[in-house]
Formats: C-alpha cells, structure tokens, sequence
C-alpha cells in the first residue's frame, strides 16, 4: 500500500502504460518541462523524453484534433487540455470527429485516445475556469465519461482509459489534486463499475468527484444523529453502473444525487430521469437533486462556496427525506 | 520531370474514373437514388490524382464534403463507395456515413469530412503519427480555398510547422466557398501566402494542369519523407458545379463558367498524352470503355446490394457497448 496525491496518482496510471508502450503519448499546454499547470505531468518529461511528453501551443482545437488523428493511425494519444472549460474551443474535434468517426466510418477505425479534463469549482478561478461540464460530454454518443474521486481510483480508471479503444473523458477535480489517499492496487478499474464508498441503510447519496467527499462528510455528521447513509459514486458517468444503482436504493429506498455541475439540464437530472423511469418501484420518496446553482461560477471564494453545493446541503436534504 | 509512361497511364485512368464517377452520382441523385446531398468534384479532377500518384496505399490523406474524388484517387473501391452513396449495407461506412463519410482505413484514407477545416486538425495527428512511429509515411491534407478562414487551418499548419511533421496541405483553390467568391471571403488571391506566416513553403500550381500538380506534389512528399516538413501547395481549379447537387449556382459569372469549361484537365492531359505518343487514340479509347465498365459493375453492385439491418443503427457506436434499439 502506498499513499499517493490524486495528481500523483493520475501521473502513475499514465507513467505505468508509457513505461509498457511507446505509442502511449501525452501532449497539451505546458505538459512537458514546465510539468502541467497542476503539476500532474511533474517528471513525466524527464523519464520519457520531448518526443513522448509534448508541449503543444495554446490552441485546444489542434490538441483534441491531434489525438483524433494520431489515435486513428496507431498511437493512444493522451490530450490535456489546462481546464475542462477550455473543451469549447475544441468541441467540433471532440463531438463531431472523435465521438462520431468509428461510428461514420461503419466500425472501421478506433479511437483509442483520453482526454484529461482538469473540472470544477473551489479554487476562486471565477467563470471561465471551474466549470463542470459533465452533461455536454455524457450527452455524446461515441464517448466515455470518467469522473475519479480518489488517488486509488484515478489510477486505476486511468491505466483503464488508456487501454480502451474508445475516446474516454477522464475528468479530474482540480480542487482534489493534492488530496491523499492510500492506493493498494496498481490494476485498471473496469469502466462502468461504480463503487459503495460509505455502507448505510436509509438513503443512497449518489455522487461524483468532489461531491463524494462532501457527501462522505455528512454521512458522517448524520451517524450521530442515527442516520444511515450509503455514499454511491459512479465513477463512470457513461457508461453508468445502474445496477450498482438499483442494488442500494433496494435496501435504502431514497435517494439523492449530488454533482457540482449547475442543475438546470445536469447529468444529475439524467441519474434522476433513469430512477424515476426504471427504479420507480423501489423509491419511498422523490429523488433529490442537488447541484450548483444556475449561475456561472463566481470568484469571491464567498460567492463560490454559495454557488456550488456542500455537505451542509447534502445534510439537509437527506434529513428532508427521513 | 520525367514521368514514366505507366504512371501517366493510370493518372489517366483514374482522372477518367472521378470523372465518369460524378457524373454518374450527379444523375442518380437526381433520379433520387442518392439520398441526402452530394458535393462533386467535377472539374478538379487534376489535383487529387497528381497528388495521390505520388503517394502509396500506406500514406494518409484527409479529404473534405468533396471528398469522392480524393477517395477514387487514393484508390476507394468504386463499389464500395457507390453502395455507400445509396445508403447500403455493402457500402464503406454499413450505410451509416454517406457521401460526406467515406474513409478506408487500408488505403490510408482517413475520411471525407462534413465538418469545413476538420481535416487539417486530424492530418496534423496522422503526420504526429507517422513522426512518432518512425515510418516515412506521408499525410496528405485536400481542403478547400474557404475553410483556410477557419481557425483548424492555423492552428494546424503552426503546429505541423513546429513540428516539422510529414505533412502535404494541398490546397484546392475553386475559387468558392459555398457561394462566397475567393475574392469576397478573403483578401489574399494565393492562399499559398499563408505557407510565410508559419515557416512554411507556400507554392501555387495550375491545379488544372495534372502533371504540373503531380510535380509540385512530389516535391513536397519527398520533403516531408525526409524529415524536412510541412509544404503548403495551392492548385488553381475551379469547381464546375454548384456547392451540392440542387445548388442554382446562380453566384457565378456565366462568362467564367465558361472559361473555366475550356480549361477541362481530361481533354488538355489527353492532347498531352497524345502528342507525346504515350498513349494511341486506340489506348484512349480503351481506357475510356474500362472505366465505364468499372462504374456501371459499382452501379449494379449498389443497386443489388441490401439495405443495412436496422438493428445496425445502434453498433459500432463503441467498440465494446451496443445501445439499446427501438423496438416498433
């Protein structure tokens, strides 16, 4: 067992594949010497050299555009884009290209690439750099959708995306990079398979990222109070691990969903839309959505921390249901 | 340059097949048996085949909306691509691409592209790849004089650029984007000018001339096989139809349609072929009966071949997930 950052860990999960594979490659903005803005390339330039750790020019629609096409002709290409907000000046590479090129092209060619997708609020980056952009990129068909929240599961997840011969979304909190946790295995971690970070029995708190961590936080408050609550993260948002889901709201019968993305149109809604639609049968109680409010993110941190949710809202909403 | 005669022979051929190709989609589509739009390439017919006769099955190319032509160069099997044309389950893409999606992967050919100054983007990652593999293969990029105003152009011919990456821009000046006149959507007349902004050579060619473009081109391939860069070439064509089949082209002057008419590449590289002896009237001839017949056999090969299972609609979305289909 080892203790690792969450950046240390997204750095072993790609450092691992690279050391076994030289058509694994990582590019983007500041990857190479300089060693990424969050410092999650650190020392990758040195072990592997310019060829294999680039540093690409601020243009985020050549640097999707260049995996699409190298991840067409036999390399596995990983992209960093500096912040996931920074996907909308690459959006035609990624939504019409990389989603839709082995579709168009009759299961002809593979797309074997990842982009990282640094996400979220938190750290006073105001509007344009703490987005959560979940609902744009599950909302494509052709892409996976990875969402991590701790060290030992952003590597695993991550050796997972690499090996996958799909384009996989591997969104990582920003705000979590220097968060420690104990990683005991240095195997890939299915994609599609969720996880039961907290065992409980009255309500099922599904979370992603960040939110699980909050949500952990006001479990732990509530067990005082003789609450028991199920901590679920999906860790892939597409594909989604809906009989994880079905498994805990057979026992809890409630649910509440908690994303950082603002609500109106979130992928929260989407968890809430496959419950109500498929889980209707097992539910005590409507579903409870939780996510940021319909409102750009802010930078004073005391306007952001009231934009986006926390655990005192997980709190209230759980004690709305029981 | 001294061009052997086989290879002028087979520019020929397949000069022939875009040719009587287009002319055979343009009626079909408007007899309705092609659904949706095509965009032809008739009249350019010299630049993808003086480029591609410099390349092998194992280079790449990135093709555009007008991508048939690029695709017959490059060697596209013309049943696959008529079956794709008709939406059929034989056809390159399962039915599932069309006209604007035709790619083979075995012939380098990284797909027709409905989206304008996509392609270059995704040449830069094939030329990234040629690069990072150490193979002497070459990517060749077909785009239009318009889509040089996107921002896929500039990003992609600086990065290719900085990393000398094996890269051809072939640029096919027809002198429109949709039905904005080269004059009216930039003000530069030779795109080839924007090779000096990225420390790229920038070189024009009669694009109608297709052995003048097979020289151009093979200079610039040859460049980037030895490690030397990207080339940025500008072949001058002009395109005979409108932006799609249904398209008035009622934008264009009358008097340079006809101009440009005049400057037909097949008959001019004929007289050329002629008047060197390199081919009879006799081998002109057969050329021209071998590719009809090779389009009437893709022709009945579509019209024969079913249409997809509807339950394809939902494969080859992922490798490895197949989504739920509707049942009615």
């Amino acid at each position: 067992m080892k203790k690792m950052s969450y950046a240390e860990a997204i750095r072993e999960g790609m450092s691992i594949r690279m050391r076994e594979n030289p058509n694994v490659v990582l590019f983007g903005e500041d990857v190479g010497a300089f060693g990424g803005c969050f410092g999650v390339s650190a020392g990758m330039f040195d072990e592997f050299g310019e060829k294999r750790v680039r540093d690409t020019p601020i243009s985020e629609g050549v640097i999707i555009g260049t995996a699409v096409g190298s991840a067409a002709t036999g390399i596995r290409p990983i992209a960093e884009l500096m912040f996931c907000d920074f996907l909308t000046v690459g959006m035609d590479q990624l939504v019409n290209q990389a989603a839709k090129m082995r579709y168009m092209f009759g299961g002809k060619i593979s797309m074997p690439m990842v982009v990282r997708l640094p996400n979220g609020a938190g750290v006073s980056a105001a509007a344009q750099h703490s987005q959560s952009l979940e609902a744009w990129i599950t909302h494509v068909p052709g892409l996976k959708v990875i969402y991590p929240s701790t060290p030992q599961d952003a590597l695993g997840l991550m050796l997972s995306a690499i090996d996958d011969d799909n384009p996989v979304m591997f969104l990582e909190h920003k705000a979590m990079y220097s968060m420690k946790g104990d990683v005991e295995s240095f195997e890939p971690i299915p994609i599609g398979k969720g996880d039961i970070k907290r065992e409980g029995n009255d309500v099922t708190v599904i979370a992603t990222g960040k939110m699980v961590h909050e949500a952990l936080a006001a479990a732990k408050q509530l067990e005082a109070d003789g609450v028991s609550v199920e901590v679920l993260d999906p860790r892939s948002l597409y594909p989604l691990d809906k009989a994880l889901i079905a498994q805990s709201l057979k026992k809890t019968h409630k649910a509440v969903i908690v994303t950082e993305e603002n609500r109106r149109g979130g992928y929260g809604g989407e968890i809430s839309a496959i419950i109500a639609e498929e889980m209707f049968d097992l539910l005590d109680a409507p579903v409870v959505r939780i996510g940021a409010l319909d409102s750009p993110i802010p930078f004073a941190p005391i306007l952001e921390q009231v934009c986006i949710p926390n655990a005192t809202d997980i709190l209230s909403a759980i004690r709305s249901l029981t | 340059m001294k061009v052997p005669k086989e290879v002028m022979k087979d520019i020929y051929l397949r000069m022939l097949r875009i040719r009587e190709f287009e002319s055979k989609a343009q009626t079909l589509f408007a007899d309705g048996k092609i659904p949706g739009f095509v965009h032809l390439y008739l009249g350019e017919e010299a630049v993808a085949t003086g480029v591609c006769a410099c390349l092998g099955d194992e280079d790449y190319i990135t093709s555009t909306h007008r991508g048939h032509g690029h695709i017959v160069a490059k060697g596209g099997d013309l049943k696959f691509m008529m079956a794709e044309l008709f939406g059929k389950a034989t056809g390159y893409c399962k039915g599932k691409g069309g006209s604007m999606h035709i790619a083979d992967r075995d012939k380098g050919i990284l797909g027709a592209n409905g989206i304008v100054g996509a392609g270059h983007n995704i040449a830069v990652g094939a030329g990234l790849s040629a690069q990072l593999r150490e193979t002497d293969q070459v990517c060749v990029c077909f785009f239009g004089d318009a889509s040089t105003n996107q921002g896929t152009f500039h990003e992609s011919l600086n990065l290719a650029s900085i990393w000398k990456l094996p890269i051809v821009f072939v640029c096919e000046n027809n002198n429109y984007g949709i039905s904005m006149s080269q004059a009216r959507h930039q003000a530069i007349k030779d795109v080839a000018d924007r090779g000096a902004a990225y420390g790229i050579p920038g070189i024009v060619v009669d694009g109608n001339d297709v052995l003048a473009v097979y020289e151009a081109a093979s200079e610039a391939v040859a460049r980037a096989r030895k490690g030397q860069g990207p080339t940025l070439v500008e072949c001058k064509t002009y395109r005979w139809r409108g932006h799609f089949e249904g398209d008035p082209g009622n934008y264009k002057p009358k008097k340079e349609q006809e101009e440009w008419l005049k400057k037909d590449p097949i008959p001019r590289f004929e007289a050329f072929l002629k008047e060197n002896a390199i081919l009879s009237d006799k081998e002109i001839a057969a050329c021209g009966q071998q590719v009809m017949d090779e389009i009437q056999e893709a022709i009945r090969f579509a019209e024969e071949s079913p249409d997809p299972d509807v339950a394809s609609v939902v494969q080859d979305i992922y490798s490895d997930i197949v989504e739920e289909v509707r049942v009615r």
